[in-house]
């Protein structure tokens, strides 16, 4: 039984991997002390095998017994378990954008990640969702009723919140804004994915994959076919899960 | 030496005018950072212990020396880049001194006046300055500023203006008018540093400047060797600091004690004796400098399973590496070596620079790295746009590489350390 841990920068997600090979999950937001949420939630998993990753993970190894690994090399696990024949990930998280290539072999060959900023991450749809007055669950949908007229120039979350308000404040439609938000966080993802280099098959995770406009815009700018694991958020968690067993 | 502390000395710093507030402040601050940093490294080499006692007179012991060679009329020259003719000075009796610049500490202070969106070392150095948190910089006959970069060439403007300043051109392309260029340039410095010291340069002197500086750059290249065997007997980060440390130390003494380290360091090597633990990944440096006391992206390194070996770096290889002959005594071919050993610094301010490519891919074959990480500080744009080269050289070989850049603030350490840990990861993957 092996028990896989990402504690992320906005949530926290437990992946549980039976003997059998069966999985089971639990996604809880990370609150101010997220080692608290952490050790809650694990203590509630009969497993002894435990691989964390995410932001958190060093501090869960000083409180607890485990193993730790990046959240680059646990996508690429848990990529691997839906989709073996994988070459790209483009993973999207609350305060990490990366982008991996993967070899023949599945092994990472090369990644990216944002620099330390939150411009194209799910932070950013975040606050402009709320700028907008619309559910973090329904901007993606809101974002595809519009038709591209307008372009958000500014790849700063604080100067894009501006832009955004004085989108507002000059009458601009709120659904030519979201599409232009998502826009300009798709645009961020594809200079990434274009240092690194695109090779088929393209898999996106995270919890923004759960966002279906940021998908479409990737799918159009790329020409490829995108896809999308289920439960796109735990990639990591179960990733680490799978790691665990393949190492025993 | 758990008892180590970077040592204060207000009555000396009131005497000389600095901050003896902000200065105490930061002394508390060097002395945690530099306990964590290094002292808590397993299996030190003794030898470091001088290194650490440095380290602890930084503010005091040193000073009060510069104060005496001043009282003996021996000029103080500050500098902020490899490519000052430090045998010229020395051949005067001069001390040369590379200042601070690799704090976040002194930012605001040069945000006053500076813009944000330059090279954080340029800024760091100048806060020292305004901030007045720099021992040396209140000590200084002479500010040695070249035009390796834009913004330390408009900077120097402003320093200027209260401080004693001379820039010396640095050619950028490699031509042979350069060559001449920058040997007129020399003899400008020479004469400019005659008139300081008020005394000539004789060809003795200058050539004892010339063995005293070369006696230095053969212990560095003594210890860079043995950084390199199979199990390095000494970690990345203690040779970062030597090579900080020469900066601004007796050249004579440093050699001396570099020598002695290296001995021991032998001694390890011939009983397979080492810093690490077995199969941790080694890493090449490539990139601007680490000013002390910028140990971020070492610290990591080390403490995440890797061991740095090589370090392609004005505060490294491009510090050490090539001699000037000791052969020719006249005057003349004398400063014309000086000049073609100056000339062969790979810096990226020159343009082309396929040199520095070749010199980076034979590093990497000689110290037998795994993985390069190229480092450029946040608007260094000669180095950064440079990293494009250099990734590409790598991809075509199969070299793993990764590109940071960053500045001195801590909010990007957790990035950092994802990134860093994944590339440890990613090659040790290919290991098996």
């Amino acid at each position: 039984m092996y028990l896989g841990i990402d504690l992320g920068s906005r949530t926290i997600k437990v992946c549980f991997l039976s003997e059998k090979g069966e999985i089971s999950f639990e996604v809880v937001e990370s609150g101010y002390d997220p080692l608290k949420q952490a050790l809650g939630l694990i203590q509630k998993y009969p497993a002894k095998l435990i691989v964390a990753t995410g932001y958190g993970r060093h501090l869960l190894k000083e409180h607890l017994s485990c193993e730790v690994i990046t959240e680059i090399k646990a996508h690429a696990f848990g990529v691997r378990h839906f989709f073996p024949e994988a070459r790209t990930i483009i993973d999207i998280g609350g305060q990490d954008s990366k982008v991996i290539s993967l070899d023949k072999e599945g092994r990472v060959a090369r990644f990216l990640m944002n620099e330390k900023c939150a411009a194209g991450t799910g932070r950013f749809l975040e606050i402009m969702a709320m700028s907008l007055g619309y559910k973090v669950s329904e901007f993606g949908e809101k974002a595809l009723q519009g038709r591209g007229e307008i372009k958000i120039s500014s790849m700063c979350t604080v100067f894009a919140e501006s832009e955004v308000i004085s989108l507002k404040n000059r009458g601009a439609n709120p659904l030519e804004i979201a599409r232009a938000v998502h826009q300009s966080v798709v645009d961020k993802i594809l200079s990434m994915v274009h240092r690194v280099g695109v090779e088929e098959k393209v898999v996106f995770t995270g919890g923004v994959a759960k966002n279906v406009a940021i998908a479409r815009l990737l799918q159009e700018a790329l020409g490829l076919e995108i896809l999308i694991p289920p439960h796109p958020e735990i990639t990591g968690a179960l990733g680490c899960a799978l790691y665990k067993r393949e190492q025993t | 030496m758990m008892n180590f502390e970077v040592k204060a000395d207000p009555e000396l710093w009131e005497k000389i005018g600095v901050d003896v507030t902000r200065l105490s402040k930061m002394r508390e601050v060097l002395t945690d950072l530099y306990k964590k940093a290094f002292l808590s490294q397993k299996n030190r080499p003794e030898g470091m212990r001088y290194f650490d006692e440095v380290i602890s007179n930084i503010h005091t012991g040193r000073i009060r020396e510069i104060l005496q060679a001043k009282e003996e009329g021996r000029p103080v020259v500050g500098t902020f880049c490899v490519f000052v003719p430090e045998e010229i000075i020395v051949g005067l009796e001069g001390v040369c001194i590379g200042l601070c610049g690799g704090s976040q500490g002194t930012i605001p202070d040069a945000e006053k006046v500076l813009p944000k969106n330059i090279c954080p070392l340029v800024k760091s150095a100048y806060g020292f300055r305004i901030g007045r948190v720099c021992p040396y910089f209140q000590v200084l006959d002479v500010l040695y500023g070249e035009t390796t970069c834009d913004a330390k060439k408009k900077n120097y403007e402003l320093y200027a203006e209260e401080l004693p300043t001379y820039v010396m051109e640095i050619p950028q392309m490699k031509r042979k008018v350069d060559e001449e260029l920058w040997l007129k340039e020399v003899k400008a410095f020479k004469e400019h540093m005659e008139g300081v010291a008020k005394r000539s340069l004789t060809e003795e002197a200058l050539h004892e400047g010339i063995k005293i500086i070369n006696r230095k750059r053969k212990a560095l290249q003594r210890l860079n060797e043995l950084r390199m065997t199979e199990n390095p007997p000494i970690s990345g980060k203690d040779v970062l600091l030597i090579n900080q440390i020469s900066f601004y130390d007796d050249p004579v003494r440093f050699a001396e004690k570099v020598e002695a380290l290296c001995e021991e360091l032998e001694e390890r090597v011939k009983r397979g004796e080492g810093v690490s633990e077995r199969g941790a990944v080694r890493v090449m440096i490539a990139g601007t400098p680490m000013a002390l006391p910028n140990w971020k992206v070492p610290n990591i390194v080390e403490n995440s399973g890797g061991i740095i070996v090589y370090e392609e770096s004005c505060i490294g290889s491009r510090y050490f590496n090539n001699l000037i002959p000791e052969e020719s005594k006249d005057l003349e071919s004398m400063l014309l070596n000086l000049t073609r050993r100056y000339m062969k610094i790979n810096c990226a301010c020159f343009t082309p620079n396929e040199e520095r490519i070749q010199d980076i891919l034979s590093a990497y074959e000689r110290s037998k790295a795994e993985g390069i990480i190229y480092y450029s500080l946040a608007f260094c744009h000669t180095y950064n746009i440079e990293a494009y080269k250099v990734k590409r050289a790598c991809e075509e070989r199969g070299i793993p590489f990764l590109f940071i850049e960053t500045d001195y603030s801590p909010e990007d350490v957790g990035q950092l350390q994802t990134r860093i840990e994944a590339f440890l990861e990613q090659i040790r993957e290919r290991r098996s």
